[in-house]
């Protein structure tokens, strides 16, 4: 196979985009090791898709600096960047065969009809697509436009891919595995990847890093068991899988831990995350809440109010001195009905420090 | 080296040193020129005009087209390119633009620069080739300029497209409209004498209303919004009828309608108007009847208002038509069953459903039909009588024995007021809804039935309207063919004959018919303009959809303001603004081709809006990002799916070429005379048989060829839509 990354970093320094009085992006700066692949997570509207654009240069930053592979290539146009992009509608170019639209990026950048032949045959086969050439791309089913679409990145061999939700035209069963093939390829070849996305499990399953926008501003950055298990604030929290925020107080501070204490009666070890002692916020994944029947009604008690049975687990709603929580238990022996009086405990993975109380 | 402004720098100089600077005596592709060049001073370039000439007017531009020279090896990313390349750009224009506007046919424009020069001793001459290219270096050096600075994402292509438009919409649309402006202040003499204007603006025969009181001619301004106002009333109501008969009854000859509809677009709209003259003339068909059954003379009843009336109605209900099908189509069957489940019956939900709801269609094709026929220039011509309007006043007063630029500047801006008026409402009003494009998305459901009382209403003003259109397009193809209409009906062959016969002379064939000249050039310039029309229009249309800049609402509105300007103020506008150095354009055909580009242009622009909406914007993005510049990216993936817009834009600008008349009349020569104007000429003249013979024949040469490009086209075309929805289904907003 002759096709190979030519992976390059690329770095925002303080980028904002405006559109009249509408902020897009607002001063964001990060970093995308070469070879890495790394996702833009958030809610529709909160700057994702505009970040892609400006990498790809679809867009031009309003201010601020956009590098790649350490050249300042905020004021040159998409066609001068080595840049390739997936684009959510794969944009297949409806007159063109399959070989046409991949060889296209090839054959308008000058290289002898021979090579074109051969690289994108080369592309055609790293997506399996071997023999499909000559199809139009109305002729193929949505996976296989989507790799279509894919070989006719690649083919480019881009220092940087781009992929703007690349699978939301897919169905559910269809997903799992062409994002399970795009983490292949994008390892195998180390290509540095940006990849867009509002779904987090997505996120989760295919990032080196993930990126969480909010309101045109970066939310929290870093690997996606970071994200996960150690949250920033509510708003990460409660985006990439669900969150209970608890008040709690925090007693006191040695070494990296602190010792916490909830709802009257239980105590936690967390890491301290540099905050003061005082009144903090924590998150509980429903999955980390532990109830127990037995009689004893010291600690930190609940009532239930609601219990639903969904096969894999059991899912409570909890009435408790700090208001309602929700809970998820994978290891039920019998649900435990409404009504019934709870003591709870939490696992120490899956309960963390709020950094920012808000 | 930045290569393109290398080439604009390199045709810059081409321009200045080697091309002649003024426009050259028989045409510049006639290559006469060559044998007093160099050093004639008609076909001297600029860099010998200053020297051999003493024209040092010109040298200022040699700064501006040097300083480029020593940034061209550096990186457009570098400051000092983009500043320097926008420096030459506006200071080559405003150099370009001042030895061009300051200096007039009889040295300096104003006496404040000749106590400052001194007399001048020459004078300015019509600007050539040489002054052109220049001129276009100066812009795409700007524009480049631009480019390098980031705007409109660094792409050199579309800031030049950009600025291309505009310019061209300067020099071509709002310099002619200027120029009316200023004369209205001018006597013929181009002195500046303002109480002139106010004297001409409220002159009594212009807004006199002694017609309400006594038996007089009302003002022209009065008689020609009157006459819109009944024509867009008429138009509607009939449009609509037939709009209904053609959409929501059971109608059985609902193809004939739609050919009805293609009627308007190949017939040149006096035709309309002639054709009346020989039903309802001194000597018409009904006419001769009515006198035979009553045994009174009727006379000239036929000419002035109802005869305006009447040729314009059957001339644009079928727009009208257009305009309400989409509209009628467009009430969503679900709100009428909602009202009928609702309990109101087929008149009540009729009134108060789905007649509301294509009110904004109503009102559009109101105002269309009120400028269509405040700017119908040919049936008032043949038809007005002693019912003078504004379209035919501003033509007499230009060519007429009055010969006032002035009167006719003044008639012009009052047209220009009206129809402006009536498309800033459209504008306003109705938004961008007139070129929405169906959505393509099934609504559910079927229409209610129409109550009876409006199908009857439908079918008793539609079909009697439809048979007299039958009727005028029946005596226009058979008008030819009848000795002299009214007095001898014997049947011939002489009307043709006088119009296109071929004789075997000594050198072969001879053209001896007396229409051929302006036949041939009918379709020479036709053919020429058709192509740009449509290139300048799809341009348009790529810019205001795929592009995103400052301004471009004014864009817009600037481009599809031509729409809105009578063909006579425009005609009025190339003479006043054509005539003199330094665009001395008239009497050539090239001033026609301009003409017809900038006529058209907004139907190149709305055929391109309605397509590229169409398109995924992520196709051309995808091209982008996989290297191609944004010019390969409109030739490789933009124009070949455009291809069915292209093709309508190319049919439409020809056949508009092929029957424009309002404006044509003005810049018509002894050289390039249109068949429209010649046969306008020849009805003058009474000659009513070589009239008709020669406009069915141009009918008959458009159904040709429309034929032939819905025979080579049509096939195509279906089979693109089928996998273009397929491909563009998949096409989501971005995120």
């Amino acid at each position: 196979m002759n096709i190979e990354g030519q992976a390059a970093a690329v770095r925002f320094d303080g980028v904002s985009k405006h559109y009249g009085a509408v902020v897009a992006v607002d001063r964001i700066s990060f970093e995308v090791q070469a070879g890495d692949l790394v996702t833009l997570l958030g809610p529709s509207g909160c700057g994702k898709t505009t970040t892609l654009r400006l990498i790809a240069g679809l867009e031009m930053p309003t201010s601020g600096s956009v590098f790649i592979g350490g050249d300042d290539v905020s004021r040159l146009p998409a066609s001068a960047r080595d840049v390739s992009m997936v684009f959510q509608s794969y944009a297949l170019f409806p007159h063109m065969t399959v070989f046409e639209n991949v060889s296209y990026g090839l054959s308008v950048s000058g290289i002898t009809k021979a090579e074109i032949r051969d690289r994108a045959e080369d592309g055609l086969k790293l997506v399996g697509l071997s023999g499909y050439g000559e199809r139009l791309p109305s002729e193929l089913s949505g996976g296989q436009q989507q790799r279509v679409a894919v070989a006719r990145a690649l083919v480019l061999e881009p220092t940087v891919l781009l992929f703007d939700e690349p699978l939301s035209n897919l169905d559910a069963k269809l997903r799992r595995q062409v994002r399970e093939e795009i983490r292949e390829l994008q390892q195998s070849l180390a290509l540095t990847t940006v990849y867009v996305t509002h779904d987090q499990e997505e996120a989760l399953a295919v990032s080196d890093r993930i990126i969480v926008m909010r309101n045109a501003e970066i939310a929290q950055e870093g690997a996606p068991t970071e994200l996960y298990e150690a949250p920033r604030d509510l708003f990460v929290a409660d985006f990439i899988g669900d969150a209970n925020v608890l008040d709690a107080e925090m007693l006191s501070r040695d070494g990296g831990h602190a010792t916490i204490r909830v709802g009257g009666g239980m105590e936690l070890r967390l890491p301290h995350r540099e905050l003061p002692v005082g009144p903090v916020k924590i998150a509980v994944r429903p999955e980390a809440v532990i109830l127990e029947t037995s009689k004893d009604e010291s600690g930190f008690t609940g009532t239930v109010l609601k219990s639903t049975y969904v096969g894999s687990h059991v899912e409570y709603t909890l009435d408790t001195g700090l208001g309602e929580i929700f809970v998820a238990d994978y290891r039920f022996d019998a649900p435990v009905p409404a009504g019934s009086r709870v003591r709870i405990a939490f696992r120490e993975r899956g309960v963390t420090l709020l950094e920012k109380q808000t | 080296m930045n290569r393109p402004a290398a080439l604009w720098l390199a045709l810059g100089w081409g321009g200045f040193a080697l091309l002649p600077w003024y426009g050259v005596e028989d045409g510049f592709w006639s290559l006469a020129w060559l044998f007093d060049y160099p050093a004639g001073a008609d076909a001297a370039p600029a860099l010998l005009q200053i020297l051999l000439f003493g024209r040092w007017w010109l040298a200022p531009m040699v700064l501006p087209l040097a300083a480029p020279l020593l940034v061209l090896r550096r990186p457009r990313t570098d400051p000092l390119f983009s500043r320097v390349l926008l420096a030459a750009g506006a200071v080559g224009a405003v150099f370009f633009l001042g030895q061009g506007f300051l200096i007039g046919i009889g040295g300096w424009e104003y006496a404040t620069l000749e106590g400052l020069f001194g007399p001048l001793g020459d004078r300015q001459f019509g600007m050539g080739y040489g002054a052109l290219s220049v001129a276009a270096a100066f812009l795409f050096l700007f524009a480049q300029g631009l480019a390098a600075r980031g705007a409109i994402n660094g792409d050199g292509f579309v800031v030049g497209s950009i600025a291309l438009v505009i310019a061209l919409v300067a020099a071509f649309i709002f310099f002619p409209v200027v120029r009316i402006l200023a004369s209205a202040f001018q006597d013929n003499d181009y002195n500046f004498v303002p109480y002139l204007f106010v004297e001409k603006l409220f002159s009594h025969d212009i807004w006199g209303v002694g017609c309400l009181t006594a038996n007089v001619n009302c003002g022209i301004a009065w008689n020609s919004l009157l006459m819109a106002i009944l024509v867009a009333a008429s138009t509607t109501v009939l449009g609509l009828a037939f709009a209904l008969l053609a959409t929501r009854t059971g109608f059985r000859a609902k193809r004939l309608l739609r050919l009805l509809s293609v009627l308007p677009i190949i017939t040149p709209p006096f035709v309309i108007g002639l054709a009346i003259i020989l039903l309802f003339g001194a000597s018409g068909t009904v006419t001769q009847a009515i006198e035979t059954i009553t045994g009174t003379t009727p006379g000239r009843y036929i000419y002035g208002l109802p005869g305006i009336w009447l040729a314009q109605t059957l001339a644009f209900t079928p727009i009208a038509f257009l305009v309400l099908i989409g509209v009628v189509e467009g009430v969503s069957p679900s709100m009428e069953e909602a009202s009928q489940t609702l309990r109101a019956g087929n008149w009540r939900t009729f009134t108060t459903v789905s007649l509301p709801l294509m009110r904004p269609g109503l009102a559009n094709a109101f105002l269309v039909g009120f400028i269509e026929s405040l700017a119908d220039f040919g049936n008032p011509l043949v038809l007005g009588g002693n019912f003078d309007v504004l379209s035919t006043s501003i033509f007499f007063a230009i060519v007429g024995a009055q010969n006032d630029q002035g009167r006719a500047a003044v008639l012009a801006i009052i047209l220009l007021a009206f129809t402006l008026t009536a498309f800033w409402a459209q504008h306003r009003w109705l938004g961008h809804k007139s070129y929405a494009t169906v959505t393509g998305k099934g609504d559910a459901g079927l229409h209610v039935p129409l109550p009876r009382r409006v199908v009857w209403l439908a079918y008793g003003s539609a079909l009697p309207w439809a048979g007299l259109t039958a009727v005028i397009y029946c005596m226009i193809m058979f008008g030819g063919f009848v000795e002299l209409w009214g007095r001898d009906h014997s049947l011939t062959l002489r009307h043709y004959m006088d119009a296109f016969s071929i004789t075997t002379g000594t050198g072969g064939l001879v053209w001896s018919g007396a229409a051929w000249n302006s036949f041939w050039t009918t379709i020479y310039i036709s053919l020429i303009s058709a192509p740009l029309t449509a290139a300048v229009g799809l341009l348009t249309a790529y810019l205001l959809i795929r592009q995103k800049f400052a301004g471009q609402q004014a864009f817009e509105f600037g481009t599809m303001l031509s729409f809105a300007i009578p063909g006579t103020v425009i005609g009025v506008g190339y003479i006043l603004a054509f005539n003199v150095p330094p665009i001395e354009l008239t009497g050539t055909g090239i001033i026609l081709v301009i003409c017809f580009i900038f006529r058209n242009m907004p139907v190149g622009v709305r055929a391109g809006i309605a397509a590229m909406t169409q398109i995924d914007k992520s196709l051309d993005e995808a091209s982008l990002t996989l290297g191609a510049s944004s010019f390969a990216t409109v030739r490789k993936v933009v124009l070949p799916l455009l291809r069915p817009a292209v093709i309508a834009a190319l049919v439409f600008s020809f056949v508009r070429a092929m029957t424009a008349i309002s404006a044509v009349i003005f810049l018509v020569s002894a050289n390039y005379d249109m068949a429209t104007s010649y046969i306008i000429g020849r009805v003058e003249n009474g000659d009513y048989g070589l009239s008709i013979a020669y406009s069915s024949v141009l009918i008959v040469v458009m159904v040709v060829v429309i034929l032939l490009i819905q025979l080579v086209v049509g096939e195509r075309r279906i089979g693109r839509r089928e996998d273009m929805n397929v491909a563009f289904g998949a096409g989501g907003a971005v995120g």
